[in-house]
C-alpha cells in the first residue's frame, strides 16, 4: 500500500501538445472493431455516445495484464502483484494527468459515471442535506443524473430543482442563476448533453455556484471523449466519467474529487482493501482514493483505461475536437438538408451528436433500415426521456461522431437516410 | 432492401400509415396500458366485454410501424373474438415472431397477421409486435398496473 503523500501520488501536467495533422485512415487502422461488414455492408459505427470502439493498444493492454501480469494489487509481496500493482497506480497517475488534477489521491476508481454519481450524491450529499434544502440539475441529464438525486431527496427531505432550456437545447443561465437560491446545497451538471449533444459553460456554472457557496458535480460522460478536460480551471468539486465512451474498457470510471472534500467524506461502500485495520470494536478507514475502492478493482479496466488515455492524448484533444467539429459541421449540413428531416438540438456550442427525427416515421424504423445498410445508430429515448419530453419527442434517431468516423461514412448516412424515406414514403 | 421487405410487408406499412381502430372507445369497460421502457413505445387498449366476448376494441398511443401495425391488425382481427381464443391467437402469433423454427405457420391460420412473420429476423423487434398483445391480455385479465415488456 502506498502512502499519502508518496512523490509517485503527485501528477503532473505535460507540456501543452502542438497541434498535429490528424491523418483518420491512419488512426481507423488502430480501431480493430471498424473494418468488419454488417449485413453484407462495410460497418459505419455511428454510436459512439452509447459506447466507442476500443484501439489495439487498449486491447493489447488488457491482454498484456492476463498474460503476464495478473495477480491482486495493493496486497502481495510476491513479483506479479508489485507489477500489478505499478500498473494500477500508473493508470491512476495517467488519469489524473488527463484530468490536471493536481494530485492522484483526487482519482477514485467506480463501475462508471453512473455509479460515481451516486457515490458524490450518497457520500458527500446525504449529509449536505436536509429537509427543505435543495439539489440543483438540468432538464438534459441523463437518467443517471437525475435518479440518484430523487434517491437522495426522497430520503433528505428535500427538492430537485431543474434548471430549463431554450429551443436550441441550451442551458438558460440567467434561469440557472434564478434558481441558484438560500437553500440550494448542490449543484450537479452534465458537461455535454448525451441526447442533444449541447456543451454546458460549466467553468461559468461552477463560478456562480462557488460565489454562493454551492459545491458543484460535473458529469463527463460525453464530454472526457470530446472536450479537453481540466479540473483545476474548472474549479469544479466533482467531476465523473466513464472509461467505456472514451476508448477503454467497459466497467470502469472515474470519480475526481477534490482531496479536502473527499478526505472529509464517509466511505460508500465497505469490505477490503478500504481499511487500515479491523476489530470488530473499531475499523480505521484507509486514506483517500483507497477509503472508496472497496474489494479488488477492475484491475484490467483501469489498466485499460491508463492505455486509452495515453492513446486519446498522443492524438491530442485539440487535434480530435477540431476535426470532429468539421465532421459535426458537414454531417450537419447532409441530413439537414434532408426533406422532413428536423435536428434536436442545435446549440451554438456542440460536440459532435447529431439527433434527428423524420416526419412521418418513428425512429426505431430508421435504426432499422440504417442497420441494414451496415450502419450503426442509437435510437429512442437516449436514457435522458426529460429532454426528449422537452422537445415534446418519445424518441429520437441519434448518430454520434468519433475522431475515427469520415465523410464517406456520413455521406452513407445520408443515402440510408433517402432509403428510409423511400421505404416509408 | 430484400430482408427489410419481410419485415416491412405493404399490409404494415398500410397500418401504420392508416392505423384502424386507432381512437378511443366509447363504453369501454376494460382499458390497460402498455409501455416498452427501452424505446418508449405506449400503448392504451380499450375493450368492450361482455359475456367473455370481445364486442369492441381500440387503441391509442405512440410508437415504431411495427408496433402500430401490430396494435392495429390485433384490433381488427380480435373483434367478435372471445377471450379464449384471443389468447389462443396470441401463443400462435407470439411463437411466429420470436423465431420458433419447429412449426410451419399456416397463413390462413395466421390470416394478415402473417405478414409478422419477418420480425422473427429482427430479434430487437419482437417486443414491438408483441407488445400490443401483452396489453390486450392485461386487459382481459383486468389487471390495473400498466404492463411492461421488461
Amino acid at each position: 500500500m502506498r502512502a499519502a503523500g508518496d512523490t509517485a501520488m503527485t501528477a503532473r501536467r505535460p507540456a501543452p501538445e502542438r497541434q498535429r495533422t490528424f491523418d483518420v485512415e491512419k488512426v481507423r487502422a488502430d480501431f480493430p472493431a471498424l473494418s468488419q461488414r454488417v449485413h453484407g455492408k462495410p460497418l459505419v459505427y455511428l454510436d459512439n455516445a452509447a459506447t466507442s470502439q476500443k484501439p489495439r493498444a487498449v486491447i493489447d493492454a488488457v491482454t498484456r495484464y492476463y498474460t503476464a501480469e495478473n495477480s491482486n494489487v495493493h496486497r502481495g509481496i510476491h513479483y506479479l502483484s508489485e507489477q500489478a500493482t505499478q500498473a494500477f497506480e500508473d493508470a491512476r497517475a495517467k488519469v489524473a494527468r488527463f484530468l490536471n488534477a493536481s494530485d492522484a489521491r483526487e482519482i477514485v476508481f467506480v463501475r462508471g459515471a453512473t455509479e460515481g454519481i451516486n457515490l458524490v450524491a450518497q457520500s458527500f450529499g446525504r449529509r449536505r442535506l436536509k429537509a427543505g434544502d435543495e439539489v440543483l440539475i438540468s432538464v438534459m441529464e441523463h437518467h443517471s443524473n437525475i435518479v440518484p438525486w430523487q434517491i437522495l431527496c426522497e430520503e433528505t427531505g428535500s427538492t430537485l430543482r431543474v434548471v430549463p432550456i431554450n429551443d436550441r437545447g441550451e442551458l438558460l443561465i440567467d434561469e440557472f442563476q434564478r434558481l441558484l437560491g438560500p437553500r440550494t446545497r448542490l449543484v450537479s451538471i452534465v458537461h455535454v448533453s448525451n441526447a442533444i449533444g449541447t456543451i454546458n459553460p460549466v467553468k461559468q456554472i461552477v463560478q456562480m455556484a462557488h460565489d454562493r457557496g454551492v459545491p458543484v458535480l460535473i458529469d463527463g460522460a460525453q464530454a472526457a471523449p470530446h472536450v479537453a478536460i481540466d479540473v483545476q480551471e474548472l474549479d469544479c468539486d466533482f467531476y465523473v466519467f466513464s472509461s467505456h465512451k472514451l476508448f477503454g474498457p467497459t466497467g470502469i470510471g472515474v470519480v475526481y474529487g477534490k482531496v479536502h472534500l473527499l478526505e472529509a467524506m464517509p466511505p460508500y461502500q465497505g469490505g477490503g482493501d478500504m481499511i487500515l485495520s479491523v476489530t470488530f470494536e473499531k475499523t480505521v478507514y484507509n486514506a483517500v482514493p483507497y477509503k472508496f475502492e472497496a474489494g479488488t478493482p477492475h484491475i484490467e479496466g483501469v489498466i485499460g483505461l491508463g492505455a486509452a488515455i495515453e492513446y486519446v492524448t498522443g492524438i491530442g484533444l485539440d487535434a480530435i475536437g477540431a476535426y470532429e467539429g468539421e465532421m459535426l459541421a458537414y454531417a450537419t449540413g447532409a441530413v439537414s438538408a434532408i426533406p422532413g428531416l428536423r435536428i434536436i438540438g442545435t446549440a451554438r456550442e456542440k460536440a459532435s451528436i447529431l439527433s434527428f427525427v423524420l416526419d412521418g416515421v418513428h425512429a426505431h424504423d430508421v435504426g432499422t433500415v440504417l442497420d441494414q445498410e451496415g450502419i450503426a445508430i442509437r435510437t429512442g429515448h437516449h436514457c435522458a426521456q426529460p429532454v426528449l419530453q422537452r422537445f415534446g419527442l418519445p424518441a429520437t434517431a441519434r448518430a454520434s461522431l468519433a475522431f475515427y468516423n469520415t465523410k464517406e461514412e456520413i455521406d452513407a448516412l445520408a443515402r440510408a437516410i433517402y432509403k428510409v424515406k423511400e421505404l416509408f414514403g | 432492401m430484400s430482408d427489410l421487405r419481410e419485415l416491412y410487408q405493404e399490409v404494415i406499412l398500410d397500418h401504420n400509415r392508416r392505423p384502424r381502430n386507432f381512437q378511443k372507445l366509447e363504453g369501454a369497460n376494460r382499458t390497460a396500458e402498455g409501455y416498452n421502457p427501452l424505446c418508449g413505445d405506449q400503448i392504451t387498449v380499450h375493450l368492450i366485454l361482455e359475456d367473455g366476448v370481445i364486442r369492441d376494441i381500440s387503441f391509442l398511443g405512440s410508437g415504431c410501424a411495427i408496433s402500430k401495425a401490430s396494435a392495429s391488425m390485433m384490433t381488427a382481427t380480435l373483434k367478435g373474438k372471445t377471450a379464449t381464443e384471443a389468447e389462443a391467437i396470441f401463443e400462435t402469433f407470439h411463437k411466429m415472431v420470436t423465431a420458433d423454427l419447429s412449426r410451419t405457420f399456416d397463413p390462413l391460420e395466421m390470416g394478415k397477421l402473417a405478414a409478422f412473420a419477418g420480425v422473427r429476423e429482427f430479434p430487437v423487434r419482437v417486443k414491438c409486435a408483441t407488445l400490443p398483445w401483452h396489453t390486450v391480455r392485461a386487459a382481459l385479465e383486468g389487471k390495473p398496473e400498466p404492463v411492461s415488456t421488461e
